[in-house]
């Protein structure tokens, strides 16, 4: 079998894998045998050996976190996060469009390895072809006995729904997803109680990401030395990778967890357009810190890109180029956060359109060093982590954080010169964002 | 208890409660917003920000908000570090990006959370340079003003309104920097405690629209400690009043009574102090003529005349103090002297204080129903009778939530976390009540029927608790839950006006206690006072005190704030005054006018409760004392100053009291009211440093200048020999007695979350004590007595009906408040479906009482029992006969709308 | 005795395709934002009797089901034109040129972020990455994502949708 183990059906089919193709191609002997043959402690154990870390951002380690779920009477529930609301992230878009049954597949899986009778996929409401193949691929599931009643003719049921989003990228937070899940407001919780305590309904909950879950399959079938094996540093498996931006083959890659941030921007993505120069990326999306140049031969995996004060993230990175204005750039980013901003606490409702305003001005020429001063402020209060309730506020200030470090003379630049260096005449780079709503 | 450090201070706290209510119970200053001593932690403004530092070691430490924080042994926090100040500046600063610079017109300004925590933080200087959102505001109704221009969005209000208080019609709106508090619409807030918003909200967002209309800054309001007159609860008030007018009132903590919150009858209903239809001069008329306006001497020479006389009747009020009844009754005679009530509801009353002595259960504080864990309702419809309970009540139920939370080791302060957890887990209450209450939608059972059918019902779950009866049927599941309950609680009163169903609920009490538990059973009654009126005694029923008038038994009577025609068969009212006022005189002293005083031969002016001092016994048998808050203009005085004088005018030797204190040492020596001595601090009482306790702030503005458009030199302070407040800003608040205070204020929190300053520990009792003083507990040690059913027949023609109180309208003062008549409905007369067809009536057309001569517009309710009429008690309907009577459509009905629409 | 009325609001078709949702889940109002969608999907936005309707059938108040479809980008409160054209503002497309797209689009259809055209037939909205970062800039109409467009584009591909 081949090393990529999420994405060789795709390959092999030249894109969508239905039912059948997928059932040729191996597909449900994985969850078949965990059902059948294997106590839901032995998937945790060997999930946990595989030392499979989540793909959602955080990089938890998953069997660890199926580990929490108490062994408590009743309904218990596993939710996919596939939200996938970040910036620059269109991984697992990519993973549900193509080859549903995978997901499905690691669900049942993971939903047996915890106790779950019910199972979500909490899905982006935009995301209207995942909507389809993934409703296809559980009736299809259903039919053939790997959902519903009696998985695989044993006593294990387990029901399997699709939840679409209403729309905010909060939702991918996991205690506001599931609060959006139960149909509320999408705030974030308070933790204490964390989910697999205290989750869905005040149910037992696990929520995983759609390439985490789309991992668990081979790694019951091939073993966790095998999955292990995969990766080229620290960390086990395989990652998808993806690069958007001035590159000549935007797109994505599995590729061994590990491969060095150069290798994917110049084998994989075929290096920058003609024309441009690489001054700086997002690794892993719009959350994430800046790194420049010097970190290009950095292995793509959580530790050496943490050492290198960034976050793996999603592990989709966006180049920043060199007619790109960095002050315009984060400007962009910071009206996403602050638009996409829940509004529960008073930094980041408050502190991120603050934030907004200040580099909008800056870039206009308005700008004045108080105000450069004023973000660096913002930025230390808003962005550290306990200062705000939930992770926004500080993913919002990551890149703005290092932007103001790696590119602060460009800052520097528009107050001295009253404009914007990047542009030819005094444009606005101001934007409606009225929404219908 | 855990020892814990802040900024090198090292107090014991309570293991795992929130580090910032333990810094609160310290009395440090720590800014917070969102945090609410009743709604607990959420964690969303930020503002209470300190740093928590890991061990000895840990120099720099880590942010933490305070509200979040359990208090663990050992832990250190600063509230100083640089950090954490500038952390909280900060949050200011955000905050105040869109907040208008409007505290100069801002009802709020001077008493702002705000304001204070702005100044306290240390944000001084605007960087912002934004523009500021603006919103359009709602109209929420007569009582609440909303500027939503103001808000923090620290989600207090959606909170305590949805969250806690149950309403269902005011939510949060939008997200991000775009967040809106309010109605789907402009309309009128619907739930009966919508005005603590005003309390709850830091800013100025919602606002008191009474108020506002008739505007003074808090430092420019007199005050003195005050209990509500608006229901038998008793909650403690805080009545704000300038220049002789009552402006409004807010809550006055008490940690056994009302807590923060009080209903909006309360908060609303005292208008009637300033209304236009106060009675002001003393009056005479002959015959038919108008009144003619008298001196007070010469009224008084009236009262002293009646004095003692033996031929006269004398009829008190249950709206009127302990002193001022038991003044009249020393006047007149104590076999001469009716405490006022309808005849039933004596006896409903009396019931009440002989089953509370009885011992079947305990007596619970209104405040500690909160935890109760099954709650058993029979017959009364809380939320319209005795209000600030069914807030209570609807904690109550929250004990199951907070059981699983327990169990889930979630601080039960962690409030969206417990929420979160219980999904909205419910501890079992089951409601018995004539028609839907607002308590039905948190019951785990409810049953609609008439008040013998719940009396019957309520008896076989007493039987069920001892063990008689089928397990199956509702009867044996409801005693089940009472009896595996922790903390059983049986609420009935004197609501639905048949004492069986008081009966049934003590049988209920007594069973379980019987059976081994420790019920809690509270019982309710209508007025302020009916409890205090009771226990006074009196010998005369109010009928027998009529037909006396009527068949000339006795030529004169004295009216003592009350409107007989609301308490008795209006036909015998009026049969007896006019055989008064024929023979003699009908002396109505009231401070109001009202159908009696339209009746009387002599009118006296008398004291509201703002204007005077007394005593009120609430439902619990607490007697309170009210202070009076402001000095009402000659003639009106307090009815025990009118009554003493004409005593002792008369020359009576049992009379010789002048001061209110002597009253009430007089009035002690009557069995059973010996506590009375005990209520509250005394004239010669000061407050700390020998100082008498001011009633006008420390701040109060111009007082050389305030009266100086009349009078450029300043009025001469009145001296108070009644009570230890003075009616200056002299004096020093505080002292030992924690209800002698009468305003929250303490240096850096000019709002009045400054409350936690002079409680114990947060949440606690008053620094001093909770006041007031129960005048009787119920027997302890005593076997538990049983309670039969009694039987009764009830065949026959036409309807039984049956009295509905309504939290606005039924109460007679409060019904004159101009809010509340905005607020409130009209008379209405419910009937079953069945019935109004067989009467040939549709919803909204006139039904008629011929034997009470009034008509009232139709409502057509289901759960209403065939063959049983709801008549809404107010001002069209008062007393109701017992027996079955004759409803027929009325043809000539106008609803008071069409009326309004033709004028 | 309106309550019947009310619900009439809703098309059998809504309220079975509600039901289902509801049957996926431990209570009612847990379908609230399921519910939103389904009816914005039958009327193309939420009116406020449409939202009246939901909350009845729900077993919730109209506020606390307004306060949920508040909160959600896609559930549209006002009404929306047949099409609804939304144009990614977020980072990659943002880097690919997304803001003159923007501009180009606003031109085209002569309306500002958050109009509808005078025909009723588009209603132009910014939207947040759409996960196709590798197609950016793209633009997302009802369901159909496009892109790379350029901005020579948008003619043809707007013109498609009647
Ligand atoms: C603001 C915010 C947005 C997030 N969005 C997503 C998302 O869209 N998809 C996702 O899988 N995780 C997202 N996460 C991470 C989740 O909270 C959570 O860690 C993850 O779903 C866990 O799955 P994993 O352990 O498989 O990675 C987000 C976190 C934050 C703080
Ligand atoms: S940081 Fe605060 S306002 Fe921002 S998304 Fe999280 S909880 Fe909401
Ligand atoms: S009071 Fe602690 S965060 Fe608001």
């Amino acid at each position: 079998m081949s090393e990529r183990p999420l994405t060789e059906r795709i390959d092999a089919a030249g894109g969508f894998v239905d039912g059948g193709r997928y059932e040729e191609m191996g597909g449900y002997v994985a969850a078949r045998q965990a059902v059948t043959s294997m106590t839901p402690q032995e998937v945790c154990g060997l999930v946990k050996d595989a030392n499979l870390r989540g793909r959602g951002g955080a990089g938890f380690p998953t069997g660890v976190k199926w580990g929490f779920v108490p062994d408590v009477p009743g309904r218990k529930y596993l939710v996919c996060n596939a939200d996938e609301m970040e910036p620059g992230t269109f991984k697992d878009r990519y993973l549900m469009e193509n080859d549903p049954h995978l997901l499905v597949e690691g669900m049942i899986i993971a939903a047996y390895a915890i106790g779950a009778d019910r199972a979500y996929v909490f899905l982006r409401g935009e995301y209207h072809e995942s909507y389809r193949a993934l409703t296809a691929a559980i009736g299809e599931a259903h039919a053939n006995g790997c959902l519903g009643e009696s998985v695989f003719g044993t006593t294990y049921a387990l029901e399997l729904a699709v939840h679409r989003s209403g729309g905010r990228y909060i939702c991918g937070e996991e205690t506001a997803l599931l609060n959006a899940l139960e149909g509320k407001r999408a705030q974030p919780r308070t933790k204490p109680p964390f989910p697999p305590a205290s989750g869905a309904w005040g149910r037992p909950t696990i929520v995983n990401n759609v390439e985490t879950l789309c991992n668990v399959p081979a790694i019951i079938r091939r073993g966790a030395e095998w999955y292990q094996s995969l990766g080229l540093g620290e960390d086990s498996g395989t990652k998808i990778y993806g690069v958007s931006g001035r590159v000549k083959r935007p797109g994505l890659w599995e590729l061994p967890m590990g491969t060095p941030i150069r290798e994917i921007i110049e084998q994989h993505a075929g290096g920058m357009c003609d024309g441009y120069r690489l001054r700086g990326l997002l690794p892993g999306g719009a959350s994430t810190d800046f790194l420049v140049e010097e970190h290009l031969d950095l292995a793509m995996e959580y530790g050496a890109i943490q050492a290198a004060g960034s976050r793996m993230g999603t592990g989709t990175m966006i180049l920043m180029d060199d007619h790109v204005c960095p002050v315009d750039m984060a400007r962009n980013l910071q009206h996403f956060f602050a638009q996409e901003s829940c509004g529960f606490c008073t930094p980041c409702r408050e502190g991120l359109p603050w934030v907004e305003q200040l580099l909008l001005d800056i870039e206009e020429g308005r700008g004045t060093a108080e105000d450069l001063e004023l973000l660096d402020h913002n930025a230390a209060f808003i962005g550290a982590p306990g200062n705000t309730f939930c992770l926004h506020a500080t993913g919002a200030i990551e890149p703005l954080m290092s932007a103001l470090k790696y590119f602060r003379e460009d800052f520097e630049a528009h107050i001295r010169e009253h404009g914007c260096p990047y542009r030819s005449g005094p444009g606005s780079a101001a934007e409606a964002d009225d929404g219908a709503n | 208890m855990a020892r814990i450090e802040v900024d090198g201070i090292v107090f014991e706290a309570r293991e795992g409660e929130n580090l910032l209510q333990a810094c609160l119970s310290q009395h440090l200053d720590l800014p917070y917003f969102c945090w609410h001593p009743s709604l607990g932690s959420v964690g969303a403004c930020r503002q209470c920000a300190v740093i928590q530092y890991d061990d000895e070691e840990d120099e720099r430490g880590r942010l933490v908000m305070a509200c979040m924080t359990p208090v663990q042994e050992g832990a250190r926090f600063s509230v100083d570090a640089p950090g954490a100040a500038g952390f909280r500046a900060s949050v200011i600063e955000w905050l105040m990006e869109n907040h208008p610079h409007d505290c100069p017109v801002c009802e709020e300004g001077g008493e702002c959370h705000l304001q204070d925590m702005t100044v306290m933080s240390g944000h001084t200087t605007r960087r912002f340079h934004g523009r500021k959102k603006t919103w359009r505001n709602q109209d929420l109704g007569p009582f609440i003003g909303h500027e939503m221009n103001r808000c923090i969005t620290c989600y207090r209000c959606t909170r305590f309104y949805h969250d806690y208080a149950g309403g269902k019609d005011l939510q949060a709106f939008g997200s991000r920097s775009r967040m809106y508090f309010g109605r789907t619409a402009d309309g009128v807030l619907e739930s009966e405690f919508a005005g603590n918003l005003v309390e709850v909200c830091p800013t100025g967002v919602f606002t008191d629209k009474p108020f506002s209309q008739s505007y003074s800054r808090k430092w420019d309001l007199g005050s003195a400690p005050s209990i509500c007159p608006g229901c038998a609860v008793g909650c403690n008030i805080s009545p704000g009043e300038r220049f002789g007018r009552l402006k409004r009132i807010h809550n006055r903590y008490h940690g056994e009574v009302n807590g923060y919150f009080l209903c909006d009858r309360g908060r609303f209903g005292s208008h009637f102090v300033n209304a236009e239809n106060r009675l002001r001069r003393c009056g005479v008329r002959v015959g038919d003529e108008e009144f003619q306006e008298i001196e007070g001497l010469e009224a008084l020479a009236v009262l002293t005349d009646l004095a003692g006389g033996g031929n006269v009747v004398g009829i008190g009020s249950p709206r009127a103090s302990i002193e001022d009844n038991f003044a009249l009754m020393q006047l007149v005679g104590e076999d001469q002297f009716c405490a006022g009530f309808s005849s039933d509801e004596a006896v409903l009353n009396e019931l009440i204080v002989d089953i509370y002595r009885s011992g079947a259960g305990r007596v619970p504080t209104p405040l500690e129903i909160e935890n109760s864990d099954a709650v058993l309702v029979l017959g009364e419809d809380v939320l319209n009778s005795a209000p600030r309970l069914a807030l209570s009540l609807r904690q109550s139920v929250r004990n199951e939530s907070l059981r699983l939370a327990e169990g889930a080791r979630i601080p039960l302060w962690q409030d969206a976390g417990v929420r979160g957890h219980a999904q909205g887990a419910l501890s079992e209450l089951f409601s018995l009540t004539v028609l839907p209450t607002g308590l039905d939608d948190i019951a785990a059972h409810v049953e609609h029927l008439p008040p013998e059918q719940i009396a019957r019902h309520g008896h076989a779950i007493a039987q069920a608790v001892a063990g008689v009866g089928a397990e199956e049927s509702a009867s044996g599941r409801i005693a089940a839950a009472l009896k595996s309950a922790k903390r059983p609680l049986i609420v009935s009163g004197t609501g639905c006006g048949d004492g069986e169903v008081m009966r049934a609920a003590a049988a209920v009490s007594s069973a379980l206690r019987h059976a081994g538990s420790d019920p809690a059973l509270l019982l309710t009654a209508l007025e302020v006072n009916s409890l205090g009126a009771t226990l006074l005694g009196g010998g005369l029923g109010l009928d027998e005190a009529l037909k006396r008038l009527k068949n000339g038994a006795a030529d004169n009577v004295i009216v003592l704030e009350n409107d007989l025609y609301r308490r008795a068969d209006p036909s015998l009212v009026d049969a007896a005054l006019e055989a008064s006022r024929r023979n003699g005189r009908v002396l109505v002293a009231d401070l109001i006018e009202t159908r009696t005083t339209a009746n009387a031969t002599h009118l006296i002016p008398v004291a509201a409760y703002a204007e005077t001092l007394g005593t009120f016994v609430n439902l619990e048998g607490r007697a309170q004392r009210f202070y009076q808050v402001f000095e009402p203009r000659a003639p009106v005085t307090s009815a025990w100053q009118w009554l003493g004088e004409a005593g002792r005018a008369a020359g009576r030797n049992d009379m010789r009291w002048q001061h209110f204190d002597t009253v009430v040492e007089t009035c002690a020596s009557r069995p059973g009211l010996e506590a009375l001595r005990e209520v509250a601090p005394g004239a010669d009482y000061r407050g700390a440093g020998g100082l008498r306790i001011p009633r006008e702030t420390h701040r109060a503005s111009g007082r050389t200048a305030r009266n100086a458009h009349i009078d450029v030199h300043e009025r001469k302070t009145p001296v108070d020999t009644e009570s230890p407040f003075s009616f200056s800003m002299e004096g020093a608040q505080g002292g030992a007695v924690g209800s002698a205070r009468s305003a929250v204020w303490a240096p850096g929190w000019n709002s009045n979350q400054s409350v936690f300053k002079f409680q114990d520990e947060v949440g606690g009792a008053l620094i001093g004590g909770s006041s007031g003083i129960r005048l009787f507990e119920p027997a302890h040690g005593v076997p538990a007595p049983s309670y039969a059913m009694s039987q009764t027949s009830d065949e026959g023609e036409g309807f039984r009906l049956i009295p509905l109180h309504r939290i606005f309208g039924s109460d007679e003062l409060s019904a004159m408040s101009p809010p509340v008549v905005e607020r409130g409905g009209a008379a209405e007369v419910v009937l079953n479906r069945a019935d109004a067809g067989r009467l040939g009536a549709r919803e909204g057309d006139g039904i008629r009482c011929d034997l009470l001569s009034a008509s009232a517009a139709l409502r057509v309710d289901d759960a209403m029992a065939v063959g049983h009429a709801g008549l809404v008690v107010g001002e069209t309907f008062g007393w109701l006969p017992r027996g079955r009577v004759v409803l027929s459509r009325d043809p000539d009905f106008r609803s008071s709308q069409e009326l309004i629409a033709r004028e | 005795m309106s309550e019947p009325a009310f619900i009439d609001v809703l098309s059998q078709a809504e309220i079975d395709a509600i039901e289902i949702e509801v049957a996926h889940l431990p209570d009612r109002p847990s379908a609230a934002i399921d519910a939103l969608l389904i009816v914005q999907k039958h009327r193309g936005w939420v009116s406020d009797e449409s939202l009246a309707a939901i909350a009845r059938l729900l077993g919730m108040s109209a506020a606390d089901l307004d306060s949920i479809a508040t909160f959600y980008n896609l559930i549209y409160r006002k009404p929306v034109g047949r099409h609804v054209v939304m144009v990614c503002d977020s980072v990659s497309c943002y880097v690919m040129g997304g803001e003159s797209l923007m501009m180009r689009i606003r031109r085209h259809l002569g309306i500002e972020p958050g109009e509808t055209t005078e025909d009723g037939r588009y209603t132009l909205l910014p939207c947040v990455c759409l996960g196709a970062c590798d197609r950016a800039p793209v633009i997302m109409v009802d369901d159909q994502l496009a892109g790379p467009l350029a901005e020579s584009d948008v003619e043809d591909v707007l013109g498609a949708f009647e």
